[in-house]
């Protein structure tokens, strides 16, 4: 492990150590670093150095997650998460996270599709002004059983329903767009032991892009947090 | 996991529709780790062969989906005139089955939804599979208003699609809201139903032994890898839809009232309706839900995450509609008589006594009478009688629905213009077709998807509270520490 950086670096924690990619890039091998006899995966040869892409801690119940998790916001890292197989209650404060603003825009959407629904049936069953929408067509105002064209009651349930379509839509693929997904290739998923996250195990991942991420205090730092293996997984 | 002595009893304990004062009954019997609820719901996935009985029930349910293909294709290539629809009765089969399907599927939005914004923990358990049957019965549903248009290839023509012909559909009709109504619907169950399912893919694709099933389930789970920053947006996103689904699932089955309350037929022309029409939906509903669960329980070997007591609690469910139902029918009767309406009373005496007598008390006794056998807890908890009740309960339903179609329009106001419904073998095979339809979709849903929440299910479990008895030892102590 060949790292100068980690050599300047003297103080436990320091606030702001900037390091650059091509730094990184010198750490090769830094698998050699797990514990956990049963895994196997660490001992695969690496042909060529490769980029770290960050530090994988592995727990065992929620509860330890928790605990560690607040020690490394409360370390100061800003590039890494937790992984767990459902969502644990308080683990967004124990991160620090800040509330999403999704149901803002979900809000901005569904007022769309009130006033999308209001336009479209005002334009077809009210109005009589000739609109390209991919061909020319006409509103038909026409009368039926004495109702007035422009009947507002009775565009009442279409606006409802289209207010919910559009709100929904928006909730579904905001949520997935914040989140980059899809993205069907993570470095993570080499790991064989993060498999378990989505089972029965709990895990924080600390990235090499983080400022303060210096691979071998890192990882003696999350060996402070008693996890049952850290694990070093390359990009 | 040596500190969940007291968990560990509460989940080896066989019957849990016991209630404990201060204590909450376990929903997951029999495990006391993660590990073991996602093995036990991806078995079903995972296994070589599905049981035999899912090869016989598949074999059935194909040859009568063929029987639906069969007929449909009758349908169009002669048109309307082979179902039993006469004038006056335009409406018969196909409308009682539309309001049937789409009924059935009020309870899986329910579930997902109201029992969500509610926090009734038992609905993780029976979310997944009524939410799938949600979008099953849409679907056969759907099928109904498209096939009776007549002319089918102009379906089309029920969307405001920008034509030539500057034609567009009539806003000021229920029959429009409906088609809004419902394929709004259709859209935000499968949105919500696939959104609770990306987690659970995920699993699947973590755990797959073949490539086929790892590319499969990967794609779907659209790499999905746990995390929180993931999770605090996903559970926001979850909560919104519950709460948009909310008001969509109580619309749905209004809007299908307005069909008929917006209508001059004596019958029909009540204002009852669309608080009538929610509260039969969602009877119908559980009725099918208990319908399945209890031979997919069995089958599968769900037995400890579908539990007795979720059984018990859709049993009361049962109750309560199927009272909320029975209160409407003698409101409809007692409205008849103090309206004064000449029309109106004649209709509703006309239903119970006249020549559909028999399908109005097919209805009464299924609807009416059976659920109040629930008021016993022996028969909740029963899972053979409640089976039978269910099937009760799904067949009184269909009958409300043909009731309140064909004796309104097959004796209105004037006599010279009655005539009676007969349903044809096209009207029958049908019908019985659409289940063969229903039931391929949900036998292809039970072996291939996850059944059972198993992301929720894990956070309901004693286990998942990072300050409860699941915290290990760094645990309560490092949560005291980040507060301080």
């Amino acid at each position: 492990m060949d790292i100068t950086v980690t050599r300047r670096v003297t103080t436990k924690f320091p606030l702001c150590v900037r390091q650059s990619f091509d730094e990184i890039h010198t750490v090769s091998n830094m698998a050699t670093i797990v514990t956990s006899p049963t895994d196997t995966s660490q001992e695969r040869p690496a042909p060529k150095p490769t980029r770290l892409y960050g530090l994988m801690a592995e727990f065992e119940t929620p509860g330890d997650l928790m605990a560690a998790a607040e020690k490394v916001r409360d370390a100061g890292f800003r590039w890494w998460d937790c992984h767990t197989p459902f969502p644990v209650h308080g683990l967004d404060g124990a991160m620090g996270l800040k509330r999403t603003v999704l149901p803002w825009l979900v809000f901005g959407a569904g007022a769309t599709g009130t006033l999308v629904a209001f336009l479209l049936q005002a334009y077809t069953n009210s109005w009589n002004f000739p609109m390209w929408a991919g061909v020319w067509v006409h509103g038909y105002p026409f009368l039926i059983s004495g109702k007035p064209a422009m009947s507002l009651p009775a565009f009442i349930p279409v606006m409802f329903e289209l207010t919910i379509l559009f709100s929904a839509l928006a909730t579904v693929k905001l949520m997935f767009l914040f989140n980059g997904l899809p993205m069907l290739y993570h470095p993570l998923f080499k790991s064989n032991r993060f498999r378990r996250a989505s089972n029965d195990r709990f895990f924080i991942v600390i990235e090499a892009r983080d400022p303060k991420f210096l691979p071998k205090r890192t990882e003696e730092f999350l060996r402070t947090l008693g996890p049952t293996s850290v694990e070093a997984v390359e990009d | 996991m040596t500190t969940l002595s007291h968990d560990s009893q509460l989940g080896q304990m066989s019957d849990n529709t016991v209630d404990r004062p201060g204590e909450r009954a376990p929903l997951v019997l029999n495990m006391n780790t993660f590990g073991q609820v996602t093995a036990t719901v991806c078995r079903v996935n995972e296994a070589e062969k599905a049981p035999t009985a899912w090869y016989i029930a598949f074999a059935g349910a194909l040859g009568l989906l063929s029987v639906l293909g069969a007929c449909i294709g009758y349908l169009i290539v002669t048109g309307v005139g082979v179902w039993g629809l006469n004038n006056p009765v335009m409406w018969a089969y196909d409308i009682t089955n539309f309001v049937f399907w789409v009924g059935i599927g009020h309870a899986g939005t329910l579930i997902s939804a109201i029992l969500f914004l509610f926090r009734q923990k038992w609905r993780t358990g029976i979310n997944r599979f009524a939410e799938a049957m949600t979008i099953f019965a849409v679907i056969c549903a759907g099928t109904f208003p498209g096939i009776h248009v007549g002319r089918v290839w102009f379906a089309y023509w029920l969307f405001p699609i920008p034509n030539q012909m500057e034609m567009w559909p009539q806003f000021r009709s229920p029959l429009l809201w409906d088609v809004f109504a419902v394929s709004t619907y259709f859209t935000v169950s499968l949105l919500f139903w696939y959104t609770g399912m990306v987690p659970d893919l995920a699993t699947l694709r973590d755990r797959a032994k073949g490539k086929l099933q790892q590319v499969g389930y990967g794609i779907f789970a659209l790499g999905w890898r746990g995390s929180n920053r993931h999770w605090h947006r996903y559970e926001r996103a979850y909560l919104i839809l519950a709460a948009l689904s909310t008001p969509l699932v109580l619309s749905v089955h209004s809007v299908v009232s307005f069909d008929f309350a917006t209508s001059q037929l004596p019958g029909w022309h009540t204002t009852i309706f669309p608080p009538y029409f929610v509260a039969g939906a969602i009877f119908s509903g559980f009725a099918m839900v208990v319908t399945l669960a209890v031979p997919a329980r069995e089958l599968f070997g769900l037995k400890d995450l579908i539990t007795l007591r979720h059984l018990d609690n859709m049993n009361k469910v049962i109750l309560v509609t199927g009272c909320m139902v029975g209160y409407a029918y003698s409101m409809e009767f007692f409205i008849a008589w103090y309206s004064g309406a000449m029309y109106e009373k004649f209709a509703f005496i006309n239903r119970a006594f006249g020549q559909y007598w028999w399908a109005y008390w097919i209805m009464v006794s299924c609807n009416v009478i059976t659920p109040q056998l629930f008021w016993f807890k022996k028969i909740r908890t029963s899972i053979p009688i409640m089976f039978v009740l269910s099937l009760f309960v799904n067949v009184g339903m269909w009958f409300e629905r043909f009731v309140i179609i064909v004796t309104s329009l097959a004796n209105d106001f004037l006599p010279t213009s009655w005539d009676m419904f007969t349903p044809t073998w096209v009207d029958i095979g049908t019908m019985v077709g659409a289940f063969g339809l229903f039931f391929t979709l949900f036998l292809l849903f039970c072996r291939y998807l996850p059944m059972i929440a198993m992301a929720e299910v894990k956070t309901v479990m004693p286990q998942a509270d990072p300050h409860g008895a699941g915290a290990g030892k760094h645990g309560h102590h490092g949560h005291e520490k980040g507060h301080h």
